[in-house]
């Protein structure tokens, strides 16, 4: 069973380990010293715009495959455009409203723009696995007497629990771990996520190797941990919609 | 029987209902509306302009930074830089997990625990994956010890100190420094695209080889004839998702070696980030922003009008 992909992991676990057990944990307490508040900044991004963005996408998603409306698939894939863009293409717009409304290099900024960019990918995520779905369990609860909300809280919510185990896996760990937001919209290191600070850890001539790879390692816990939990479900979701598409 | 515009029909709603479906949508195609196509052509606007330093300078000056673009020879560095990157990040990662799925699908009958190991490049960030393989391609440690080991071993006694992605070298055109960052950038990606071929592949009949084998063909031709074909879609898929993830590449390489000397390693996403926000030229960094727009909208218009068919 030697892959190359095996091959590489080994390489890199292997010698990655090596170092920081030679010189016992300091390396990594040192780490966890420097990056401690970025680490709380990320959670505090991270946490609520998970949240919100897999509520708005859970909505957005019901409506777009169970209630469309004319042009809805057009407007659905319009909005689609949006997670493909290159985001250097909106970034400049993007800093000088921030900016005016007082939200640049702020955490509650940050959480905005990730909503926002994220609209796209949990929207897809909700539509495609409502889609799946028979209209027939929409229907009943129509006569049944529920309204669109009542059938969105009494029937899809319920239902959608996996796709939630998707958009939760997915944005978590793609707000975790991105960087060209958090480096062009934070400039305050207060503020600044995990990513934005090791990347200036390596980048500093001062910082011994096995530090920054104690900081790696440290800051691929939580997307790690919530990917071990969730991933079985995370993996189905993901690659039945890739299949699909 | 009920598909297609019978669904309009079968799913007739009141009129109340419909207006209130229709507001719940407004705010989210707004704020889409607003920060993807609004801001796309503010930034169109901000390109059209001369605006040099911190304060906006809307004043007209037409296609002028445009073409101090394609006459800038970074910009045409970048390019080829990019366009190299991408073909041969798409070539290892595609290749690399058929292959790998191929493998699997044959040795190996359970999935859980390899599906998830597989995967597990995907929640790791770009940053780490960068701060990692720099390391290990850096001149004193990772991959030069361990050339430098095998040399020994074969009794050659010479240590080795090569700057991989410092290096100068090039092939024509092809910069040798791309090579780490193209090996960082397929780890990152070959187990998804093999997950992807995996699940495709157990989702095969067994009865289509069965009658494949029952008529005699050889393994081989089973796989040329019947199982790639079948593949396709998938392919099509993977070449897209990962192509315009590294037509728009940015933090792997900005944090794994930056744009290098004489911008070996340099990327449109580089260019934009220093021309915009180091140099203050506004205006230039919203044209290099509007070119990798495009190249990434050749590849994804087509495929977004393609499915918007296949659903109606």
């Amino acid at each position: 069973m030697v892959t190359s992909l095996k091959g590489f992991e080994e390489v890199s676990l292997a010698t990655m380990w090596n170092l920081p057990k030679g010189l016992n944990f300091q390396s990594f307490i040192s780490a966890f010293d420097k990056l401690k508040g970025n680490f709380l900044n990320s959670l505090y991004l991270t946490i609520p715009a998970t949240v919100i963005s897999a509520l708005l996408g859970s909505w957005n998603g019901y409506i777009l495959s169970k209630w469309k409306f004319r042009g809805s698939d057009i407007i659905f894939t319009l909005i689609l455009f949006g997670m493909f863009i290159p985001y250097q293409s909106i970034l400049i717009p993007l800093v000088l409203v921030l900016r005016s409304i007082g939200l640049y290099s702020s955490i509650p900024g940050l959480i905005v723009t990730h909503i926002i960019y994220g609209i796209p990918i949990v929207t897809l995520i909700f539509r495609n696995y409502y889609a799946g779905i028979h209209d027939e369990i929409v229907e009943a609860s129509k006569i049944d007497g529920s309204n669109i909300f009542g059938t969105y809280f009494h029937i899809m919510l319920r239902i959608a629990l996996p796709a939630f185990v998707v958009a939760i896996v997915w944005q978590f760990t793609s707000i975790w771990n991105e960087y060209l937001f958090a480096y062009v919209l934070t400039h305050n290191p207060r503020v600044q996520p995990v990513t934005v600070a090791l990347a200036n850890l390596a980048g500093s001539e001062y910082v011994e190797w096995n530090v920054q790879m104690a900081g790696a390692l440290i800051i691929t816990i939580p997307p790690l941990l919530v990917y071990i939990f969730l991933g079985r479900y995370f993996i189905r979701g993901l690659l039945a919609g890739s299949v699909k598409g | 029987m009920l598909e297609g515009k019978d669904k309009y029909i079968k799913m007739k709603q009141p009129r109340k209902e419909r207006t209130i479906v229709i507001l719940t949508i407004i705010p989210s195609i707004i704020a889409v509306g607003v920060f993807v196509y609004g801001f796309i052509a503010w930034s169109i606007r901000v390109a059209l302009s001369d605006w040099i330093g911190i304060k906006p300078d809307y004043t007209f000056a037409g296609l002028k930074n445009f073409i101090s673009l394609f006459k800038s020879g970074r910009f045409l560095i970048d390019i080829y830089n990019n366009i190299f990157f991408t073909i041969l990040f798409l070539a290892i990662c595609v290749g690399g997990g058929l292959l790998l799925a191929i493998l699997l699908d044959q040795f190996i009958k359970g999935e859980g625990i390899f599906r998830t190991v597989y995967l597990f490049p995907l929640a790791i960030s770009p940053v780490v994956t960068a701060v990692v393989w720099k390391w290990i391609f850096s001149p004193k440690v990772g991959v030069n010890v361990l050339l430098t080991n095998l040399l020994s071993k074969i009794g050659i006694e010479r240590t080795i100190e090569f700057g991989w992605y410092t290096s100068p070298a090039s092939w024509g055109p092809f910069n040798i420094a791309l090579i780490p960052i193209i090996i960082a950038a397929s780890w990152w990606f070959v187990g998804y695209v093999m997950a992807m071929y995996l699940a495709a592949l157990r989702g095969i009949p067994a009865e289509l080889r069965e009658a494949a084998r029952v008529d005699g063909a050889s393994e081989f031709k089973i796989y040329m004839k019947i199982i790639l074909p079948l593949l396709k879609p998938i392919t099509l898929s993977a070449l897209i998702i990962l192509g315009h993830i590294s037509l728009k590449m940015f933090d792997l390489v900005y944090v794994m070696t930056g744009r290098g000397t004489g911008f070996v390693t340099d990327f449109p996403s580089i260019f934009m980030y220093e021309t915009t926000f180091a140099a203050n030229k506004f205006s230039q960094g919203a044209a290099i922003s509007l070119v990798m727009l495009a190249m990434v909208a050749v590849v994804i218009i087509p495929y977004l009008t393609i499915s918007l068919r296949k659903e109606t």
